[in-house]
């Protein structure tokens, strides 16, 4: 909440961080999980296209963040990034799915990506469409 | 076309491509009328493999989408007269956005599908064009390593795609998600149904117990927060999703407090601002719970967000509809007793 002041390609961040990411030149910020790393774009241009916020805007050798708290954490920007600069620990926004999780005695709601295993996906309908849920 | 839900499709491998149409039909309608209102949720299912739109040759764009009825209808419907073929992936019923979340709209799905609808005997090309919203499930470099068809992320939204068609570019505008009053206002029924048999519960309960007021503003704050926290969710003060709906919640309470603390001059003072109390501490969370739960239901909350809004003010509506429940069966047990 304190600090979104993310603007250059290199580390310009708020005061909560400031520490912990000067050393890796990461951009981040404090509202959400986003992170990136400029050093290891190749300006592929993907995450501009995938992003359905405008948070990453192409510019010249690399992407800019260029609306961080913009960011909704779906994970497509980090999902199509080629070499990883981009981090975000993705998942729903959505209260009624961590409820009922939360009511289930699962960690995380279903409607968020499966861990990074390649198991097959099963039908579990009525685990993701919780009540409110996206999945209108 | 609409509600198949049989088997998965690995038969042996030969291209097999279903007709298909741009033309939506009474049937098609009747069968989102039921998707909208959450009639067998999971139903509303295409059969998951290659279509052919049109009268698509091998040069023909190829089109991904879900095997939800909704989101292979937005697709076909939005490209008439144009030749193409459509895969659906198999996301179990789910839209797009949503199967790519979690990972069924995703890069093993489709370089699955690819291989068992043999694609690459059917097209000439090595294309792909996805949903942008399908990017969260799908990484397109891995596509390419594994199919060898590059995916082309199309915009956000069906309708934009004959004009993408023609120039190849999405617009700042076709790759940003909106949430409009029409995209609010579908949300409604399904918001509406989830809350039908515990607002029909409590209502009764209320009503047997406590009295025709109290009904009335518990019905209301619960279409407070259904119906018209949706509808006005972009003009309500704040940003928090809870805040927006105490303050939505407290207006739609504001007439029963009043009516609460104004319609028995008679009785003592201390009971009338009592009574009063329970309905301004009563009611406003019962909305402002349904409005966090809407978050959910829009394209712009984040998970992060959200976990930190549920530990700031569930504790907060817990609190006052906790005291507002035991002012009022305190008031309710004194009104029988005395």
């Amino acid at each position: 909440m304190a600090s979104e002041s993310v603007s250059a390609t290199h580390a310009s961040v708020g005061s909560a961080n400031a520490s912990a990411c000067a050393r890796t030149s990461m951009v981040s910020t404090s509202v959400n999980t986003l992170e990136y790393n400029p050093e290891l774009c190749i300006n592929c241009g993907m995450c501009s296209i995938v992003c359905p916020h405008a948070v990453f805007a192409p510019d010249g050798h690399v992407a800019q963040l260029v609306r961080p708290e913009a960011c909704m954490e779906c994970g497509a920007c980090q999902r199509n990034c080629p070499t990883g600069a981009i981090t975000v620990d993705s998942g729903v926004g959505c209260a009624a799915a961590m409820i009922y999780a939360a009511l289930r005695g699962k960690k995380e709601p279903i409607c968020g990506p499966e861990s990074e295993s390649e198991s097959e996906p099963e039908p579990e309908s009525d685990d993701c469409c919780t009540p409110g849920c996206c999945c209108s | 076309m609409t509600d198949e839900t049989s088997e998965e499709n690995t038969q042996e491998a030969q291209p097999h491509v279903r007709p298909t149409t741009s033309t939506i039909t009474l049937a098609n309608r009747w069968d989102h009328f039921l998707a909208r209102w959450g009639v067998n949720r999971s139903g509303h299912r295409v059969e998951p493999g290659l279509y052919a739109l049109g009268n698509p040759i091998a040069d023909s764009p190829v089109f991904v989408t879900a095997n939800y009825t909704l989101s292979f209808d937005a697709l076909r419907s939005a490209l008439p007269g144009i030749a193409g073929y459509i895969l659906v992936l198999n996301t179990y019923g789910i839209n797009v956005w949503c199967a790519a979340g979690k990972g069924t709209f995703g890069t093993d799905e489709l370089v699955r599908r690819v291989e068992a609808t043999v694609l690459h005997e059917v097209v000439n090309h090595r294309l792909l064009i996805l949903p942008q919203l399908g990017a969260p499930g799908v990484a397109a470099h891995e596509v390419k390593k594994r199919s060898g068809f590059n995916v082309e992320y199309g915009p956000v939204r069906a309708a934009d795609l004959p004009e993408y068609l023609k120039t190849r570019r999405a617009t700042p505008e076709m790759r940003q998600v909106r949430f409009t009053l029409r995209d609010r206002l579908v949300l409604i029924p399904v918001e509406l149904v989830h809350v039908l048999w515990p607002m029909l519960i409590a209502a009764i309960a209320l009503f047997l117990i406590v009295g025709p007021l109290a009904t009335a503003g518990a019905v209301v704050a619960v279409l407070a927060g259904v119906v018209l926290f949706p509808i006005l969710l972009p003009w309500l003060p704040t940003r928090q999703f809870s805040t927006k709906g105490f303050i939505l919640g407290s207006a739609a309470a504001l007439p029963f407090t009043l009516t609460a603390f104004l319609s028995e001059p008679g009785t003592a003072l201390w009971l009338r601002v009592g009574w009063a109390l329970a309905y301004l501490l009563g009611l406003p969370p019962v909305t402002a719970f349904l409005a966090l739960n809407f978050t959910g239901s829009t394209p712009f909350t984040s998970k992060s967000g959200v976990k930190r809004e549920m530990f700031a003010y569930i504790p907060v509506m817990a609190w006052t509809f906790g005291i507002g429940t035991v002012l009022t069966i305190a008031f309710t047990l004194f009104r029988l007793l005395g």
